[in-house]
């Protein structure tokens, strides 16, 4: 069924009777060519990308959950393409021109808007290191400007510019940055995986996988076992337990990350703000709440929930930049479970046991990545090859010390990036 | 109305109040919501998304529709709930979400488009063309959405945060939160009772109940003042606990004073942070609505909301009232309205056995099939066993039971379980620790099982922290059983309201398992049900049981979304109070920074340090003339600078010569005592973490430098490798940065500038380049190192803090008097660069040895932190960027940091990017702008002619790639 | 969240800094071969439940501490100073 303005209307008048399943709910076949173990957005991107760009449709996505109940589901909505290292650079390049053109792609309206981000910038240091950022990006294609002052004070009036405790210098701002409905991307991808003939099967959960004189042959669930030529991971969080199945270890911690939002409220932030000092950011959804997020509680948990001390510091972020929103109410707070790598970046890559591929690491980045990762995890998948955008990504390189993209330069401790 | 001889308001105290311009008269103990049914006001609110005239429909916080913004100008307080603002005088509150006003809403059309904005319809379109979402159909759904308003003017109101510790947290203060807080008060616990209301006692403030043989509230009140008079007890009226966190741990909101018009002590609210051994949840149960078609109607009620407005605030929200139900609790509300005179038209009950519990006309195994009237109820029609009928009514009190108040046992990842009992969840027992639920919230409903519940909560409670348990009586109450028959929508044509906020009706629920959004989680995310202003508070149980219906699940199989917190929305100013402006990180100032600031010097920061700029002098009308002045000073003649800032760790001990040889890539066991040596310290990853002087002072002791930006850190680092890794090791370590205040002395007249001021003079054979001691300034003792940061002959001389102003003063002066002077960050940085002395702009965490071209300095003889991974092929092997110097070459003579380099003539793009600049300054010494920054293979490259483009500030010239040290390479000036 | 400090008592987390996985008590030899300071630094068995993990008690008498933690649940078993695990 094709969604649009004309459907819509006849509906409506017709009672709105007609509407079908966005996606279907199949039993699981006894094999598949391919099984991605994950039903978040990067696992149905790749179903998506799998069956639209390779052709490869005998695939399953094994959710144990509801689809899209992990962090795409959660998160802050941002996307953006301004990375500064090699490798993440090109990647994120391509993930936002998917973005560009992923409604069309998807016959889904997930509110992909490009509303701007507003890189506050507090110091002629970071100014420079924002400057060497912006220079990356307008060398990779995309867009990156430095704002002074006047130029921030002009998009965000909120701003306390006399009192906030770091001064602001300007900002990078990168006007195709944005946000998205985040579950809107997730029933998106999986809406037109289905329909392309992916089964995506939920409340499954994976419990074992089989792996014979070092090949993959399949997984065992809580739906019985499944056999499948590949099994792609690509379980954010919960990685390391998905990945212990099959006896490896992952270079991932886990830990949470909250973020929350306001009451519903009339327009008053256009843009999307991160506050260089207090790592801190937000913008407004287009219902009127404030979203904001900053820093990881900071111990590894599952919990996906935190405490305190996180809610108050962000909190207290906000109203030294934007006192204005002392009024407003927190309504909810939540959290994710984030898979923190060594630098910061994420891993995609095959694994020593053959047919069995890992994507993982994503930190509390991976929701820009959705449709990229998709992408590059497909080709991946489809080729055996990495796609050109994921050549540093690789999981041997923290042994090596190849390919380290260490975008916030504080080394292997996990939960610093 | 008011109704005579109800309520527990003061009628001698009448308040006037204004609300949408309008004055109005309440009494002294009224809420907004109270006083404006009393002047028989239905139509305060919109709906968010059809803007549908909402009024009143509870008596609490979990209020979804009578949200109304407070004050004005830099007061203004938007979605204030007013059936929790109390009314003083002088109170202005006005409706929000609607224009031109609140009962003619332009956007009210809305309403006539429904049929095409039901679940979800956003997402199947608005998708053409491309550009037009951000240009036309977001900026159309932003303006439409939201429903009060913030800014711009600074919120002016103070809010305070603070702890409080307890044995006993009790979380409301009704019939089972009064027992558990008395009877742990009288065996001595230290014991808060936190609720919400004003008015402590619940629904026994509500209700016409009898407690031990006088008014339920009469009985609130007399437990209430016995705790109040107990020193172990906190009484936290007006206070909402937001949360349950981990370890015992509550969040919890003092609205200080929303209820008057001069705050109390200047705070309007204060965010408790509350830690207890054990905790009473007696939050009580919220009302549930039956979905029926129109069911939202201002004049459309909760049956308890109808009750409590009677018997607390002597109002009656009617004239002529109705009740529908499906249970005995709501027959109350007719029992309580008729015994007060007011006519009840009629209680409409779908329960065919049900019994009248007073003298009114009940029409049993009925139901209300729809309503009448527009911006207000005026009839409702019901279907009966016999047919139809319709009744005039302006009131109609509804309950399809109630739902125990579980969200707190959910803040911790806790699942409610179903109760077939009363048709609704339950606390799961253990769902928080040191978590006990009692009463209606626990799914008991009579008083006598709450009082009951109550007792029992604490006394385990306190057995659990082995405190001894006073015997306490039960007093006698109700114990009236709960009857109920679940009906969560009358079945028929038309929208029937689930959530009232956010316009979720019964047929969007339906829709959305149609399409196949089965999953609770998927219904709540696809329809927004539950994701209004009260969470769901008031709909959810229903939405799930309606979605379980269209699934054909039971409704435990269909299950619940997540309860987060806040239990009630927070204030960000409360959530972050305190930091506002300056407060949100403390500031940190050197000794000097009175001095610099009375000098004019602009300060930037450093961390959380203050540093000078520059110091103008009279005539200077830019920063380049002030930086090249005191460049000058140093190269030249002899300049000050205050480098307190840098981190300072003494260490001491047998061993401590042997935890800097483990730190430091470098050896300083082999360092003489009274010499300084620069060190280099990596992290376990092989990447630089830092670097600076170390002085042995003695033969077990040192003192470490690091750089102001990573004093943190290295502390820390040291901390762990003496405790973690190797805590045989007999060495003590301590940071004194704040102890000692430190000035570069630097220049050609360094040393003449010291001896004029220190008790014995040096000379260059006693403290030649990097010597170190202590000596005597002006009869004060300190230290003296020989080091240098500018290339030139200067010394760092510290003395303890207190006199750190005055010894500034001292250089100053006579550094002026000698033609030189103060110096600060902009000349200090253009002299290091000249230098190639590298800060965190080169080691910015990510370059190892190599890249800066220390390689040397990783001994091979011992083992250090981060020698291991610093030898992994990828930090070592060709390709990777190293630290060069660069100066122009093109026709542009300007040198930008953060600019990246390229192939000389090639396309300025990532493919051809060679490196990038770290670090640039206009050296007046040499007359051109000097550069550090990585080129890829850069040591090899030196003479080499590259392309520098800064796309961002539009900059491009030709760069010469150089050695990083710029002037007097040989080092022959620090020597001298 | 509260750390049972063996120095100070109880103290709320937010005096706490973490570091990450107990394994980093254990460094390895300089020459213990790539795979072993690839699982010191990296690998991590980053358990769904109790995890042993360093903090250290920064805002506090600055102890570093061998934490054993539920990750699941953030229920603390115990906290120890480091320099008695060592010894």
């Amino acid at each position: 069924m094709r969604f649009s303005g004309l459907k819509i209307l006849t509906e409506g008048l017709t009672g709105n009777k007609g509407w079908g399943p966005h996606w279907r709910s199949p039993e699981p076949k006894p094999e598949y060519d391919i099984i991605l173990i994950g039903g978040g957005g990067h696992g149905l991107a790749t179903a998506h990308y799998l069956a639209k760009v390779h052709g490869i449709t005998n695939v399953a996505v094994l959710e144990k959950g509801y689809l899209g109940g992990g962090n795409v589901g959660r998160n802050t909505t941002i996307v953006r393409a301004n990375y500064l290292m090699p490798g993440n650079s090109e990647f994120y390049s391509h993930s936002l021109k998917l973005w560009e053109g992923l409604e069309e792609d998807l016959n889904y309206n997930v509110m992909h808007s490009q509303r701007g981000i507003i890189n506050l910038v507090h110091s002629d240091g970071q100014r420079d290191a924002f400057i060497r950022r912006g220079n990356m990006m307008v060398g990779e294609g995309d867009d990156a400007e430095m704002l002074d002052p006047a130029g921030v004070k002009k998009l965000l009036p909120m701003i306390d510019f006399d009192q906030t405790r770091f001064p602001i210098y300007g900002g990078l701002y990168h006007r195709r940055g944005g946000t998205a409905r985040h579950d809107a991307v997730a029933w998106g991808f999986a809406r037109s995986a289905s329909d392309r003939g992916v089964d995506l099967i939920q409340q499954c959960e994976v419990t074992g996988i089989d792996v014979e004189g070092g090949v993959v042959k399949g997984v065992q669930t809580t739906r019985g076992s499944i056999r499948a030529k590949k099994v792609a991971m690509v379980a954010a969080g919960r990685s390391s337990q998905v990945a212990a199945m099959a006896g490896l270890r992952l270079p991932i911690e886990s830990h949470v990350l909250q973020a929350f939002v306001t009451e519903g409220l009339k327009p008053c932030l256009d843009h999307v703000v991160t506050y260089g000092m207090g790592h801190f950011y937000i913008s407004q959804s287009d219902k009127g709440g404030l979203v904001f997020g900053g820093d990881l509680d900071m111990y590894a948990s599952y919990a996906a929930r935190g405490n305190l001390p996180l809610v108050e510091h962000v909190t207290e972020a906000a109203m030294t930049l934007m006192p204005q929103l002392g009024k407003a109410r927190m309504l909810r707070s939540w959290g994710g479970i984030m898979d923190m790598s060594p630098d910061g970046s994420f891993i995609m890559d095959r694994t020593d046991i053959e047919g069995l591929f890992v994507n993982a690491g994503w930190c509390y980045g991976g929701f820009k990545a959705t449709p990229g990762s998709g992408y590059a995890y497909a080709h991946l998948l489809a080729t055996g090859n990495p796609h050109p955008t994921t050549m540093n990504h690789r999981l041997d390189r923290f042994r090596t010390g190849r390919g380290i993209m260490d975008e916030e330069t504080t080394g292997s401790q996990h939960n610093l990036h | 109305m008011r109704v005579a001889g109800k309520g527990l308001i003061d009628r001698t105290q009448e308040v006037k109040f204004r609300f949408d311009d309008t004055l109005y008269r309440g009494f002294e103990g009224d809420t907004l919501a109270s006083a404006l049914l009393a002047n028989d006001v239905r139509l305060v609110a919109r709906s968010f998304k059809y803007h549908r005239p909402r009024g009143i429909l509870t008596a609490g916080s979990e209020e979804p529709n009578a949200l109304v913004t407070v004050g004005s100008g830099a007061a203004t307080d938007p979605n204030v709930r007013a059936t929790v603002q109390e009314i003083y005088s002088g109170l202005e509150a006005r409706s929000q979400n609607a224009w031109p006003s609140v009962a003619w809403d332009a956007m009210a059309i809305n309403d006539l488009a429904a049929p095409f904005l039901g679940a979800g319809f956003y997402y199947k379109t608005f998708m053409w063309p491309r550009a037009f979402w951000e240009k036309l159909y977001e900026p159309v759904i932003r303006r439409a959405a939201g429903l009060g308003a913030v800014g711009p003017v600074k919120d002016a109101d103070h809010y305070e945060k603070a702890y409080a510790f307890c044995d006993l947290l009790v979380i409301g203060a009704g019939p089972a939160g009064l027992m558990a807080a008395l009877v742990a008060a009288r065996s001595g616990a230290e014991v808060i009772l936190a609720d919400e209301d004003a008015r402590m006692g619940g629904r026994l403030n509500a209700e016409t109940l009898r407690v031990d043989g006088q008014n339920g509230s009469d009985w609130a009140a007399s437990v209430i003042a016995e705790l109040d008079a107990m020193d172990n007890v906190r009484l936290m009226s007006r206070t909402t606990v937001t949360g349950a966190y981990d370890g015992g741990t509550y969040g919890a909101l003092e609205r200080v004073s929303h209820h008057c018009d001069i705050p109390y002590g200047g705070v309007k609210e204060t965010f408790w942070r509350i830690v207890a051994g054990r905790s009473v949840l007696a939050a009580g149960a919220i009302e549930r609505h039956i979905a029926f078609r129109n069911n939202d109607r201002p004049g459309i009620m909760a049956a308890s909301a109808v009750r409590a407005y009677l018997n607390r605030w002597g109002v009656s929200p009617g004239k002529a009232v109705t009740v529908f139900a499906n249970n005995d609790d709501a027959h109350r509300t007719a029992a309580d309205l008729v015994e007060a005179g007011v006519h009840v038209a009629a209680v409409i009950d779908s329960r065919i056995d049900a019994v009248a519990q007073g003298d009114y006309r009940l029409i049993a195994g009925a139901t209300v099939t729809g309503s009448g009237g527009r911006k207000g109820l005026e009839s409702i029609s019901i279907a009966t066993q016999s047919g139809s009928e319709k009744i005039m009514t302006d009131c109609l009190g509804v309950s399809g039971g109630w739902n125990p108040t579980v969200h707190m046992t959910c803040h911790m990842n806790g699942r409610p379980t179903w109760s077939e009992d009363i048709a609704s969840f339950v606390p799961t027992p253990g769902s928080v620790s040191g978590m006990h639920v009692a009463g209606a919230c626990n799914g008991v409903f009579s008083t006598a099982g709450c009082l009951a519940a109550g007792a029992d909560a604490a006394r385990v409670a306190l057995r659990e922290m082995k405190m001894s348990v006073a015997d306490v009586d039960l007093p006698e109450a109700d114990d009236s059983a709960y009857a109920i028959s679940p009906l969560w929508a009358v079945p028929g044509k038309g929208r029937a309201w689930l959530d009232f906020q956010n316009d979720v009706t019964v047929k969007d629920v339906k829709q959305a398992a149609q399409e196949n959004f089965a999953s609770v989680e998927h219904m709540k995310r696809y329809t927004t049900q539950g994701m209004a202003t009260d969470q769901g508070k008031n709909s959810n149980v229903a939405a799930l049981a309606v979605l379980a219906d269209a699934t054909g699940r039971g409704i435990p199989e269909t299950g619940t979304t997540t309860f987060r917190p806040p239990f009630t929305p927070v204030a960000l100013a409360a959530l972050g109070a305190g930091a506002q402006a300056k407060g949100f990180a403390p500031e940190r100032k050197t000794t000097s920074h009175a001095a610099t600031i009375a000098a004019d010097a602009p300060m930037i920061e450093a961390g959380l340090w203050y540093r000078p700029s520059y110091f103008p002098i009279a005539g200077e009308t830019n920063w380049r003339q002030s930086c090249d002045r005191e460049i000058g000073y140093v190269r030249n003649t002899v300049g000050v600078c205050d480098v307190s800032t840098l981190g300072k760790i003494d260490i001491q001990g047998p061993d401590a010569a042997k935890l800097l040889d483990f730190v430091y890539t470098n050896m300083f066991s082999t360092l003489k005592v009274g010499r300084v040596r620069y060190g280099l310290m990596l992290r376990e990853d092989g990447c630089v973490m830092d670097d600076g002087t170390t002085a042995r002072l003695g033969e077990n002791h040192y003192v470490m430098t690091t750089t102001t930006a990573a004093a943190g850190q290295v502390m820390r680092h040291l901390e762990f490798v003496t405790q973690a890794l190797h805590p045989e090791w007999d060495a003590r370590i301590m940071s004194v940065t704040e102890q000692w205040a430190q000035f570069a002395v630097a220049g050609p007249e360094a040393r003449d500038l010291l001896n004029g001021l220190l008790d014995a003079p040096i000379d260059n054979e006693d403290w030649p380049f990097m010597a170190c001691g202590e000596v005597g300034v002006q009869g004060i003792k300190g230290r003296l190192f020989r080091i240098s940061f500018s290339g030139e002959h200067a010394y760092e001389l510290a003395v303890p803090s207190r006199y750190g102003d005055a010894l500034f003063h001292l250089l100053r002066a006579r550094a002026e008097a000698i033609g030189g002077g103060p110096y600060g960050m902009e000349a200090l940085n253009v002299l290091r660069i000249e230098k190639g002395f590298i800060t965190h702009a080169e080691i910015d965490g990510r370059v190892n040895a190599h890249d800066i071209g220390m390689a040397r300095m990783l001994s091979p003889k011992k083992d250090f932190i981060g020698k291991t991974m610093a030898a992994r092929p990828g930090l070592t092997e060709e390709g990777r960027g190293q630290l060069v110097g660069m100066k122009p070459v093109g026709t542009v003579k300007q040198l930008t940091a953060g600019a990246h380099i390229y192939t000389d003539g090639a396309e300025p793009v990532r493919a051809n990017d060679e490196g990038y600049v770290t670090s640039v300054g206009f050296s007046p010494t040499l007359g051109h702008f000097v550069g550090l920054g990585f080129i890829r293979d850069g040591l090899a490259r030196h003479g080499e002619v590259l392309q520098m483009v800064d796309h961002l500030r539009g900059v491009a010239t030709q760069v010469e790639i150089c050695d990083p040290v710029f002037f007097d390479p040989e080092g022959g000036r620090t020597r001298g | 969240m509260r750390l049972q400090c063996p120095i100070c008592g109880a103290r709320d987390v937010r005096e706490f800094y973490y570091q990450g996985a107990a394994v980093m008590l254990e460094r390895p030899d300089p020459d213990a071969g790539e795979a072993a300071w690839d699982d010191y630094l990296h690998l991590r068995d980053n358990p769904a439940g109790e995890h042993a993990e360093l903090w250290s008690h920064d805002a506090g008498c600055g102890a570093w501490l061998k934490v054993r933690r539920n990750t699941a649940t953030h229920e603390v078993y115990s906290a120890v100073l480091t320099r008695e695990v060592k010894r």
